[in-house]
């Protein structure tokens, strides 16, 4: 098969970037979308060229690494993560658009590359159950019933790959945030942080510089692992929970040290 | 030179010997440890456990990746599960089970006392997941689901569906991310580390290159922990994360680390079938999924008929035929060398005719769609998004491929390499699994040594460090400058190929030579095809752009060009250990029925390399191995 590719090219964040026109023939239409890239790189190095940057590792669809904007959507037309999208999926001698996800609080390091360390510091702020390591209780003394852990997985799933922030017309962060607290506030060890959990992360969404959800959906249409906008809801109703708890609190939320 | 390879493990019955452990340790006050500073080298299972561990307990703690998130480490493909010994279902289970299981998986080849501190742990990591909020699989009534694994008689494997990795390793980095929160840890994501620094005799830092900038800059701390995973990309194809290197474990050795067996490689029996030369990573299919799968491939040789249309008594079910007693779940390197068998018989399926079918039909007939869908539906569609194929209505295909490395740095019972206050621990170590490692011992391995083993032997050894760092020690200046150097020396190679060329020639010889099967003649050529591959890497490469910018290109040309250090000695390493056991089959040392022979006499040992500078190659060092609790039979899972 043979493609023509628009590729974004920008040498670092501080400067202007732009399209670069590549051809690609032979190739098998068995390869995902990143090999064709490999393929596609080896050629450029080979003809004394700087090859194009962008991320990947597992190439399994798990590590949430690549992050390529594939005509205008996150990870390219089938719903999976761009290391499984196939060669296959585009008609020959397509022309593809290839882009960095797009977001202000996303700055771009370099061509595809994008620094989504923002998600991590909402994890930061209070995606985890605070305890210490060493021994714990006999953990079928507390059982779960079967569809809140159900429930947990739908939501703990997330792979922070960011397609939902890019494909949002707000630019909102609020799948992968809704996610988290879905995880964790669904499960009994879960319960006695969960609203400063909701209070905390939301907080720290939007000092990011994510915008807010309006329900576009357009999130869940692109999530790789089929993450439901439902979350977003959970995430809110705790969230108002929370701002009633706090004006009640008498001496302020007990937070862990 | 000498390496000292005391294992110096505790006194007392095997039972008693981690108990007698904790309780005599030197141990660090509370107001002193934040005195210390702790590098930990990767965030996967083993990493992120360790770092949130240290850092609760209240050291300071700098982490490296190169990912740009902790939470991408390759733990997190980890699909099928971990084992521990609850015995929930009633079994008999028990740690001596577990601790024999292991031992004799591994043919052999581990240490007695640290297999059955593993197995004795084991239950405690669940206890830990599941209070951080690991949603493991749970019965109707509430209570943890477990299934059976390769290799074992019984169901002690806990689950989290398909993706049992994922939310193992997000429970330690969420840990990990409330200790940075907190001050106390800190992580330097796209950081690659480069080198080791010594301070007389001892680790006290490391160095690295930011990733974004190429800025090279020491780190210097009161000790260093490695866990930096596993080196199977040495074979270009393989189910490791396209970016997993053995830079990490290389640079350490070349400072002074012993590896141990380096030559002990798995190569997992379940994984989706190469389709072209332009692929560049293999995806494994969870083990788990030879619980209700058959595998089989026709009898006759000129098989063309779908497999659905080929009757029963024209199919191969080999395993089950073999091993009636373990059927297909018998450990994972007789699975890959039988596959390699009935391939090499002309009995292989698919477009290369390097394939075996693994058939749900039976199972989904016997147990039904739901249940069926409920165990593996997430794997079926990560087999569909990849193959086009629906393992719903054909077999699946599948075909061994290098895993995981059992060989590694060679560390005590402490965890600490060679190198004084270098420890190594996950994957990176060689300590637990022998000459082959069972199914959902990885994780249990990487947790046992990140959340409960490390925190008390790295503690033992920094009550006894008297000298604080001294940040202005030249070493660490010498240390960038020798790192500097080696990067200008790879990017004015001035050449026109790209690196990826060199490593699959690089990987082409070490499957076929240094792969699933071994023969003395074979290893001896490849060193010499390795020679001549590295030479021409270092004539030819070509790299473009600098290195003061980010540059994937060189990162990949400097993980590879230790690659070839690496593959160098395992091919010595595979040619000095002149037996079979677990993953290293030497075709001259085989049954009739093409099952490895061991020598215990001379081989029941561990195989410690040193690294030299004067040209004569690698010193060899051995560690004998005792077997006092159990005594080593032939494995055998007919």
């Amino acid at each position: 098969m043979k493609f023509t590719l628009n590729v974004w090219r920008q040498p670092d964040h501080g400067t202007a970037g732009g399209f670069e026109r590549h051809q690609v023939d032979e190739i098998d239409g068995e390869a995902s979308f990143l090999e064709m890239l490999d393929v596609l790189n080896e050629r450029i190095v080979h003809d004394g060229g700087v090859a194009i940057a962008y991320d990947r590792d597992c190439m399994e669809g798990i590590c949430g690494s690549c992050d390529l904007l594939i005509d205008g959507i996150p990870h390219g037309p089938r719903q999976v993560t761009s290391c499984q999208t196939y060669m296959r999926d585009f008609p020959d001698g397509a022309e593809i658009s290839v882009e960095p996800f797009r977001n202000s609080a996303f700055g771009v390091i370099r061509d595809l590359v994008v620094d989504r360390s923002p998600l991590d510091r909402i994890i930061e702020a209070g995606g985890y159950i605070s305890v210490t390591s060493g021994p714990k209780p006999e953990p079928n003394t507390n059982p779960v019933h079967p569809e809140a852990q159900e429930h947990a997985m739908d939501a703990a799933v997330c792979i922070a790959c960011g397609a939902c922030v890019a494909a949002c017309p707000n630019g909102s962060a609020m799948l992968f945030t809704g996610a988290k607290v879905a995880h964790l506030n669904s499960l009994p060890q879960g319960e006695p942080e969960r609203f400063d959990r909701a209070h905390d992360m939301v907080t720290q969404h939007d000092a990011e510089g994510f915008g807010g959800c309006s329900n576009h959906g357009e999130c869940q249409a692109v999530c790789p692992q089929e993450i439901s906008i439902k979350v977003i809801g959970e995430l809110y109703a705790d969230y108002r929970k929370a701002m009633v708890h706090r004006l009640r609190a008498r001496r302020g939320s007990i937070k862990a040290q | 030179m000498s390496l000292d390879l005391d294992p110096k493990i505790p006194d007392g019955a095997i039972g008693a010997k981690w108990h007698n452990w904790l309780d005599t340790h030197k141990l660090v006050g509370p107001r002193n440890r934040n005195e210390y500073k702790i590098i930990v080298v990767g965030t996967g299972l083993a990493g992120a456990s360790a770092a949130s561990t240290l850092a609760g307990m209240g050291y300071r703690v700098d982490c490296f990746c190169y990912q740009d998130s902790a939470r991408r480490a390759h733990s997190i493909a980890a699909q099928g599960g971990i084992n521990a010994t609850k015995d929930y279902a009633n079994e008999g289970d028990s740690v001596h089970r577990l601790f024999v299981d292991t031992l004799k998986g591994g043919d052999f080849r581990a240490r007695e006392a640290n297999v059955w501190r593993l197995a004795e742990l084991s239950t405690g990591i669940i206890d830990q997941a599941v209070a951080q909020g690991v949603p493991f699989n749970r019965e109707y009534g509430g209570m943890l689901a477990t299934r059976s694994f390769g290799g074992v008689l019984v169901e002690r494997t806990f689950y989290c569906r398909g993706q049992t990795g994922q939310q193992l390793l997000l429970g330690a980095y969420q840990a990990l991310q409330k200790q940075v929160h907190a001050g106390q840890a800190e992580i330097h994501t796209r950081h690659e580390m480069l080198d080791l620094v010594m301070i007389d005799g001892e680790a006290r830092g490391i160095v690295t290159r930011d990733l974004r900038t190429g800025e090279i800059e020491a780190h210097p701390a009161d000790a260093v922990v490695l866990a930096s995973g596993g080196y199977c990309n040495v074979y270009y194809l393989s189910t490791n994360a396209k970016n997993c290197n053995v830079t990490a474990i290389w640079r350490a050795h070349k400072r002074g680390a012993g590896f141990a067996n380096p030559c002990f490689t798995q190569i997992h029996p379940t994984c989706i079938p190469q389709s072209g030369d332009y692929q560049s990573k293999l995806t494994l299919m969870s083990e788990s999924l030879r619980n209700d799968g058959r595998i089989w491939v026709p009898r006759d040789k000129d098989e063309e008929r779908a497999p659905g249309d080929i009757p029963e008594e024209e199919r191969f079910y080999y395993l089950e035929e073999r091993y009636p007693r373990y059927g297909n779940l018998v450990p994972r390197d007789v699975a890959s060398r039988q596959a390699k068998i009935v391939c090499d018989e002309g009995l292989g399926v698919g477009a290369t005719g390097r394939g075996v079918y693994l058939d749900f039909r039976d199972a989904i007939d016997k147990k039904g769609e739901e249940t069926i869908a409920g165990r593996y539906g997430n794997l079926f569609s990560l087999y569909e998004r990849i193959t086009g194929d629906s393992p719903w209505e054909t077999p699946m295909k599948i075909y061994p491929a290098p895993h995981y490395s059992m060989g590694g740095l060679w560390v005590d019972y402490k965890l600490q390499t060679t190198i004084p206050g270098l420890f190594a621990i996950g994957e990176s170590n060689f300590s637990d699994h022998g000459a082959n490692r069972l199914g959902a011992s990885a994780m249990m391995q990487c947790l046992a040594d990140g959340y409960f083993i490390l925190p008390h032997t790295i503690t033992d050894h920094l009550a006894q460090q008297h000298d604080e760092c001294d940040a202005g020690n030249p070493a660490y200046a010498e240390g960038v400058e020798r790192c500097r150097e080696r990067l200008d020396e790879l990017m004015s190679i001035g050449g026109s190929t790209a690196p990826g060329v060199f490593h699959r020639r690089l990987g082409a010889v070490m499957l076929d030579k240094c792969g699933i099967t071994r023969v003395e003649e074979g290893l001896v050529e490849a060193i010499d095809d390795i020679r001549e591959i590295r030479d021409d890497f270092w004539s030819d490469l070509a790299i473009g752009g600098s290195g003061e910018e980010l540059n994937q290109t060189l990162e990949h040309a400097g993980r590879l060009a230790d690659f070839f250090e690496l593959a160098d000695l395992m091919c010595r390493d595979a040619i000095e250990r002149d037996e079979s056991a677990g993953c290293h089959l030497r075709e001259e040392h085989q049954t009739d029925e093409g099952e490895a022979v061991r020598n215990d006499d001379e081989y029941a040992r561990v195989h410690v390399w040193e690294f030299t500078e004067n040209g004569d190659g690698p010193s060899l060092h051995h560690e004998a191995l005792e077997f006092e609790v159990v005594e080593p039979t032939a494995r055998s899972y007919k």
